[in-house]
């Protein structure tokens, strides 16, 4: 297993610029997460690490080698794709071996060998199954053991789960997870699924047109977004955002929202104008005493909780509250924000100014 | 609008029972969410009422007319599918104007104008109108799909996992959209999914189907707080429902063979010892995965929880939800 450095990685096709200047290290064993929308750049960053695709300029150093121009074959690296290609004709314990046999392992060691992954992946009973009549699951499950049975130095995934229905999806997730806590192996993993990314992570990569929008481990991102675009991705549903003027100074510990003061942690910059003032569904309670008052337009029901939506004189905002609290829409509600967990941004830059609390996952303040 | 009976309606494929003898009301206005996993006739009960499908037994009828005879167009219903389709090499007001230039519907030219203006505003694409139907994004082309569903004010909207295709961020967008266009049209909706979360925050009404049955029907503050079975009690919550052997917890009536807990049935701080497996931090909230004397649950705690793996908390049931073998469950 090995530790990647990725250095100001770019990739250009023609003139358009995909990736325009990563720079992160994933660490030996990480479970690496690559997250944004469709075409930020991503799935070409993941093709680069495995050497499907060659960079424009920048380093790429696995296990120490720089590797960046040479071709995949030298780069021990296993890929799973979104959709498993096995080979229909072969049963399932032939399409694990493959690699090994094409590799010219003795058949004792590649019997061996196929067994101990079958034990892992908890497939032993359908080994000498055809791979036409298989589940969705077991497929899946086939493929990974054909991409980790090679012991490579990290396994690249590409939105692994992404054709599965929710439900299966969940469970599989949690499978890939315990799969890699029991492996160990570095693994870089490609989704635009921020719960898929925030429950199995350990790391966080953020992009957003071809740009690292935030770096870092999944619940110092949740709690302290770098950029609007981050606190909008991250989180179902997203982060509220009110839209204010006024000034920040690096003195502040409140601000002026409409005629009510929203205590807001202490505040290291300086910014005036268009600000913004980020807050969780979470972190809003419904008071009467508050003095910010907004009108309740709808709720939803989820269960344990309920996403009650109210309309306040900067916006529409989401709320989660316990389901047992009785709200009727097109009542005015007080709206309580969590003074500890607020976050303010420059609405001009779409980043966030620089907090007591947030300085330590931000860390240029 | 329209209301939509089934009764005692049995659907065969071969020697498989796909729809097992279905008693189904679709009220006036409702937003009805069919709920069940892959195979238990979801899309086989939309087609019996589109008329896609013919059933072997039992009647529907819509609108108190039994429509069993009738032909799809008959029936006035419109089907919105998974798949969005468009055709590509016309504009997005050509897709929408279509199903009115039918030559069964005959609409005048400047009824079609208005109406496809209508649609527009209400799917929040009146910007889009000019476009071909390749330059929209997903989501635009499924808000396309489901207009041209909306122009023709058929009886009752058919919807088969419309949103399925579509990545998380716009499936939570168009789910909001869906719940207030059925709001602003008042239209009746009968809705297939195997998606909890669109279930619970859309419909007035799930029906919960297990096996070409519905198992059960009601509001999904119903179905989540008052489930028949553990079947249904599986169905909707997450994190999942957790089950064991009401051996575990002594003074239980004799009857009950599995204690459900939700994560609100779960009171941390006193009770038995659980090992904690795992802290999993999702954002908003945190599962932990726990180990009580052999048995694996998982619950929510604080977000910013200092549990890690390997600690041990104190847990107890609290007004859990109890079963008896057959998963039916005990009041």
């Amino acid at each position: 297993m090995a530790e990647i450095v990725i250095k100001n990685l770019r990739k250009d096709f023609g003139s358009f610029n995909a990736v325009k200047s990563s720079t992160f290290t994933i660490e030996d064993g990480e479970f690496f997460m690559l997250l944004g929308p469709s075409g930020c750049g991503k799935t070409t960053t993941l093709r680069m690490i495995a050497g499907l695709e060659l960079p424009t300029s920048g380093e790429i150093h696995i296990d120490g080698e720089e590797v960046s121009q040479k071709p995949a074959s030298q780069r021990d690296i296993a890929m799973v794709f979104q959709m498993f290609a096995l080979y229909p004709h072969l049963n399932v314990r032939k399409n694990i071996s493959y690699p090994l046999v094409s590799q010219g392992w003795p058949r004792q060691r590649v019997k061996q060998k196929v067994e101990e992954i079958a034990q892992i992946l908890d497939i032993t009973d359908i080994l000498d199954r055809p791979v036409g009549g298989l589940s969705g699951g077991d497929r899946q499950r086939v493929a990974l053991g054909r991409a980790i049975v090679r012991d490579p130095k990290a396994f690249m995934m590409d939105e692994p789960l992404g054709a599965l229905d929710a439900e299966f999806r969940e469970r599989m997730a949690e499978e890939l997870r315990g799969l890699h806590d029991r492996m160990n192996a570095t693994t870089v993993y490609v989704t635009h699924d921020q719960l898929e990314a925030m429950q199995m992570g350990d790391k966080i990569v953020v992009m957003n047109h071809g740009v690292i929008e935030q770096f870092g481990v999944p619940q110092d991102i949740y709690d302290w977004p770098a950029t609007l675009f981050v606190a909008e991705f991250i989180g179902s549903p997203p982060m509220n955002f009110l839209r204010f003027g006024g000034d920040v100074t690096p003195k502040s510990k409140s601000i002026k929202l409409g005629e009510a003061t929203v205590k807001v942690p202490h505040q290291h910059a300086a910014a005036s104008g268009d600000l913004v003032l980020g807050v969780r569904p979470e972190h809003v309670s419904i008071s009467d005493k508050a003095k910010y008052r907004g009108q309740v337009l709808a709720s939803e029901y989820l269960g344990t909780t309920q996403i009650i939506t109210i309309e306040t004189q900067h916006g529409e905002i989401k709320v989660r509250a316990p389901s047992a609290q009785a709200v009727r829409d097109g009542e005015q509600v007080g709206l309580e924000f969590d003074a500890r967990t607020l976050s303010l941004f420059d609405a001009s830059t779409g980043q966030a100014l620089i907090s007591e609390a947030n300085k330590g996952v931000l860390g240029h303040g | 609008m329209a209301e939509v009976q089934l009764t005692g309606v049995t659907k065969k494929f071969g020697k498989t029972l796909a729809i097992n003898a279905m008693d189904l009301h679709v009220p006036h206005g409702a937003f009805v969410v069919l709920l069940g996993p892959t195979g238990a006739g979801k899309t086989t009960t939309l087609r019996l009422i589109a008329g896609l499908e013919e059933p072997d037994a039992g009647d529907i009828s819509i609108d108190g007319r039994s429509v069993n005879r009738e032909t799809p167009a008959q029936r006035d219903v419109a089907m919105v599918f998974q798949q969005y389709s468009l055709y590509p090499h016309m504009s997005v007001r050509d897709n929408l104007s279509f199903p009115l230039r039918s030559p069964i519907l005959k609409t005048p030219e400047d009824e079609i104008k208005r109406k496809v203006q209508e649609v527009a505003e209400v799917l929040h694409i009146p910007h889009k109108l000019d476009n071909k139907a390749t330059e929209l994004s997903g989501g635009e082309m499924q808000r396309v799909s489901i207009g041209r569903a909306l122009v023709r004010d058929p009886a009752i909207y058919l919807m088969d996992e419309p949103l399925s295709s579509l990545d998380a961020k716009l499936r939570a967008d168009l789910r909001v959209e869906l719940k207030r266009i059925h709001s602003e049209i008042g239209a009746t909706l009968l809705y297939v999914t195997h998606d909890q979360i669109e279930a619970m925050t859309m419909a007035t009404h799930v029906g919960v189907l297990d096996e070409g049955q519905i198992v059960q029907f009601g509001t999904p503050r119903d179905i989540y707080e008052n489930p028949v079975s553990l079947y249904v009690a599986g169905r909707l919550g997450l994190p999942r429902i957790n089950t064991l052997p009401a051996s575990l917890f002594p003074g239980l009536p004799n009857e009950a063979v599995t204690v459900g807990l939700r994560p609100e049935h779960i009171h941390q701080g006193d009770g038995r010892d659980a090992t904690v497996n795992r802290v999993e931090h999702l954002g908003d909230q945190t599962r932990l995965h726990l180990n009580l004397e052999g048995h694996e649950l998982i619950t929510l705690t604080d977000v910013h929880t200092t549990l890690t793996e390997g600690d041990t908390i104190k847990i107890k049931p609290e007004n859990p939800l109890l079963f008896d073998g057959s998963g039916a469950r005990l009041a």
